[in-house]
């Protein structure tokens, strides 16, 4: 018989099923893999509360886990603390701008009292993906998915996604 | 392997490993620590749960009735992906009452299985759609109230409404600068954009008094360090809407409070005519088919 691969790497593995390019440890919700007498427990944590991919998320990885000769598999969320974008690898990030879709950059810190209102778009430094272009402009805060932007750029005029900060 | 169609490939797969749903994940707190703090009377908790998971569920759902129907591509998939932040905070609240009242009911069976007296959101999350700029008005107001609810919650003595709350205030700050920013663009855009936005806030301006108003159980919870006085929060509301209201060259309105019946409203079970015909949408498919599961 050979030797289970450490239920850790497998886990490692398992990509994001709406950003595939990621494993979900690039991306940062494989909170933690834990054995015990052939029993795996792993902590993922959402990226958005609605994130209709959490449900995938734990399927392939009960999924990849059984494959790899673990027959009980326990995926648990994890709710505190919440999912940042800054938990995105280096490694995640380089995949992403390989992709076309640009990486967040720093997420805001989290203040106490009242949440200041932002009623101008925010001028922010997101080369283009695509030419590198730094003359890039937000089409819409929201895209295709919860955790990306929309965004163009002036010099070679192609749209394209951005992972935007939270 | 072939069908001759969809459904049937549906049906007739007996791994259903590449479905997002139907594999047996129902609880979205699967794993997390649901013990009802301390000092705290579960059904409390669960009630308290519910009013903040009902404004989430029926507030979605009525921006999900945007879909097809927004002005731009953009502004479609920015109410989507709204509603969908607003769903999965209502998934969570939803399941964490039925782990608090000890009832261990799920999201579906308050969503899907309780009448429209038993629904604890505001009025305000349940009025028709209206036109875009009464959208932008509701969006405005709700979002701008919910976040200040939220980010005090995120203070909470119970870890599982702080975590939903440090979730969800990321999502809502996001939400609110959506709707201040087009608020701006119609108030401060054309005479005819101005008149859409402003009569929007008109319509919904009486149902705003209800979101300060404080309950019995609200006070209890907020004692208890659970759940926070909105009563509070009414300054830090009016700053903000003042503050978009003044960029968007508008007025904030002055229209009298909608009074409830004998002094009860939405967190009383107590709801407008609109309400019954979400819920008869909301609740067709899970009431045409009892027990079924997706």
């Amino acid at each position: 018989m050979t030797a289970l691969r450490d239920a850790r790497t497998v886990a490692e593995t398992v990509t994001d099923p709406e950003l595939p390019m990621l494993t979900l440890a690039d991306l940062g919700v494989l909170r933690e893999v834990s054995e015990l007498d052939g029993r795996v427990t792993v902590s993922i944590t959402p990226t958005y509360t609605g994130c209709p991919a959490m449900d995938t998320m734990r399927d392939d990885l009960v999924h990849a886990l059984r494959d790899a000769g673990y027959a009980e598999v326990e995926v648990r969320t994890v709710l505190n603390p919440a999912w940042s974008t800054d938990w995105i690898s280096q490694a995640g990030r380089r995949k992403l701008a390989a992709a076309g879709i640009a990486p967040p950059g720093g997420a805001r810190k989290a203040a106490t009292g009242p949440i200041p209102l932002t009623l101008q778009p925010v001028p922010a430094r997101v080369p283009c993906p695509l030419c590198g272009s730094a003359d890039t402009e937000e089409i819409a805060r929201f895209s295709a998915t919860a955790c990306k932007a929309l965004r163009r750029c002036r010099a070679c005029a192609e749209p394209f996604e951005h992972v935007k900060e939270i | 392997m072939s069908f001759d169609n969809a459904y049937e490939a549906l049906s007739e797969a007996p791994d259903d490993s590449r479905w997002a749903f139907g594999t047996g994940f129902a609880d979205p707190l699967s794993g997390v620590d649901t013990a009802v703090p301390d000092g705290v009377d579960g059904a409390d908790l669960a009630a308290y749960s519910l009013m903040l998971g009902d404004d989430a569920l029926v507030m979605s759902h009525r921006l999900q009735q945007w879909c097809t129907n927004a002005p731009e591509l953009e502004d479609e998939v920015a109410l989507a992906n709204i509603g969908l932040d607003l769903l999965g905070q209502a998934r969570l609240l939803l399941a964490r009452a039925g782990k608090a009242d000890g009832t261990d009911r799920g999201e579906d069976d308050y969503a899907f299985a309780r009448a429209e007296h038993e629904f604890r959101n505001v009025r305000l999350a349940e009025l028709p759609p209206g036109d875009f700029g009464q959208l932008i008005a509701v969006l405005l107001v709700f979002s701008g109230w919910r976040l200040a609810v939220l980010r005090t919650l995120v203070e909470s003595r119970d870890p599982v409404l702080a975590a939903i709350a440090a979730k969800g205030v990321k999502e809502l700050t996001y939400h609110r600068d959506y709707a201040a920013q087009w608020l701006v663009r119609l108030g401060d855009g054309t005479e005819y954009s101005r008149e859409r936005v402003r009569a929007g806030l008109a319509a919904v301006w009486p149902y705003v008094e209800e979101l300060f108003a404080t309950n019995e159980i609200e006070l209890r919870l907020a004692a208890a360090g659970i759940a926070v006085d909105p009563a509070e929060l009414r300054p830090e509301f009016d700053a903000v809407l003042g503050q978009a209201c003044a960029a968007a060259t508008v007025e904030v309105p002055e229209t009298p409070a909608r009074a409830g019946v004998s002094g009860r409203a939405g967190r009383d079970g107590v709801h407008t005519e609109a309400m019954g015909y979400l819920l008869a949408e909301l609740q067709s498919v899970a009431r045409a088919y009892p027990g079924a599961t997706w």
